[in-house]
């Protein structure tokens, strides 16, 4: 089955045309957008650093963890608040670009992830017996998040 | 010579010509901008929140200062320079643009609020008792720096933008003085 029809159907909506037909609105959403990113970021951050064993290492990072989930998820909420009407506003340029597809791809495999495996790891502490899954598991984290900034970015150059 | 004169003379020199108009390299130098950007940004954030007390409750302050700081720092000497690239690439349209100047000017305010912070603010964190709120000037320059961080990022972004640009008249007069821009005389 292919996605065409879906996206066809995204572009035509009243929001997606809205922003469009608006010379601000795109740039306006943009720029929350890019807000949530650096938030992600931060929360992000804060945990697969303990991971790797820097950052905050006199904290166990089952603390750190529960510390920065709320701000991850609020971030995470941002971030498709703001995406969700950028995409309905040129979802046909999305369709064809590749950067967008590595993006979604990213984004789902960093999302499956972060709220399985790498909780599993920094909830059951494991990574104090075994610091090198530990550095695994976060460096994983951080370059399928990289890959998600990577996609978004280049949407926009191609 | 005038700023005006030396940005047209930059913006007309081969380098910055080249770098304006290359196929990757200035994709490339906005891209790492942007996730040093993220990186920098998420890190003071979670500081910032941690003054308000809005996350880490339980990890000293001047803990979670001391641990990001190298991060923070890291990746604001990358972002500086490769913003500074950026600047080179297109001088004088950014020098004229609007919202590069306004960006420059919370700039300045944002390092004014760290420089208050670390010489008046910080040494009162250290040792502060992880229980309470932490002193009002602690928290309020991190909501200072929340607040100039956010505006500096908006702002940034919206530099992109053409709308304010000296080339595109008739502008309100108060813009083309907020931007030294002087539009040709032209009959409407």
């Amino acid at each position: 089955m292919s996605l065409l029809p879906f996206f066809q159907w995204c572009y035509q909506t009243p929001v997606g045309e809205t922003i469009r037909e608006s010379t601000w609105l795109f740039p306006v959403i943009e720029a929350v957008h890019l807000l949530g990113l650096g938030l992600t970021a931060g929360a992000v951050l804060l945990v697969d650093l303990r991971l790797l064993g820097t950052g905050l290492t006199r904290q166990p990072v089952a603390q750190l963890w529960s510390s920065a989930q709320p701000w991850l998820l609020g971030s995470l909420a941002l971030m498709l608040a703001s995406g969700f009407p950028l995409f309905l506003s040129e979802s046909m340029k999305c369709y064809y670009s590749i950067p967008f597809w590595i993006k979604m791809t990213c984004l789902l495999l960093a999302l499956l992830f972060t709220f399985t495996i790498l909780r599993r790891v920094v909830l059951t502490g494991v990574a104090s017996e075994r610091p090198l899954l530990g550095r695994a598991t976060a460096l994983l984290s951080l370059s399928l998040w990289f890959g998600v900034a990577w996609g978004g970015r280049w949407i926009g150059f191609s | 010579m005038s700023p005006l004169a030396f940005f047209g003379w930059l913006a007309d020199s081969s380098w910055s010509t080249a770098l304006h108009e290359s196929q990757y390299a200035y994709s490339i130098i906005e891209s790492v901008h942007v996730w040093t950007m993220a990186v920098f940004f998420g890190s003071v954030v979670m500081f910032d929140l941690r003054l308000l007390g809005l996350t880490m409750r339980k990890v000293p302050a001047d803990e979670v200062l001391e641990r990001l700081l190298p991060l923070t720092i890291a990746a604001f000497v990358v972002m500086a320079i490769s913003g500074t690239l950026l600047f080179y690439a297109i001088p004088l349209r950014s020098y004229q643009n609007i919202f590069f100047r306004g960006k420059m000017l919370l700039l300045l305010l944002a390092g004014l609020n760290v420089w208050i912070f670390h010489a008046r603010v910080y040494p009162k964190v250290v040792g502060w008792n992880v229980a309470g709120a932490l002193p009002r000037a602690a928290r309020i320059a991190g909501a200072l720096s929340l607040t100039l961080w956010i505006a500096i990022v908006i702002s940034g972004r919206m530099i992109a933008y053409n709308w304010f640009d000296c080339d595109r008249q008739p502008q309100l007069a108060i813009i083309n003085l907020l931007t030294s821009c002087v539009p040709d005389e032209q009959e409407p």
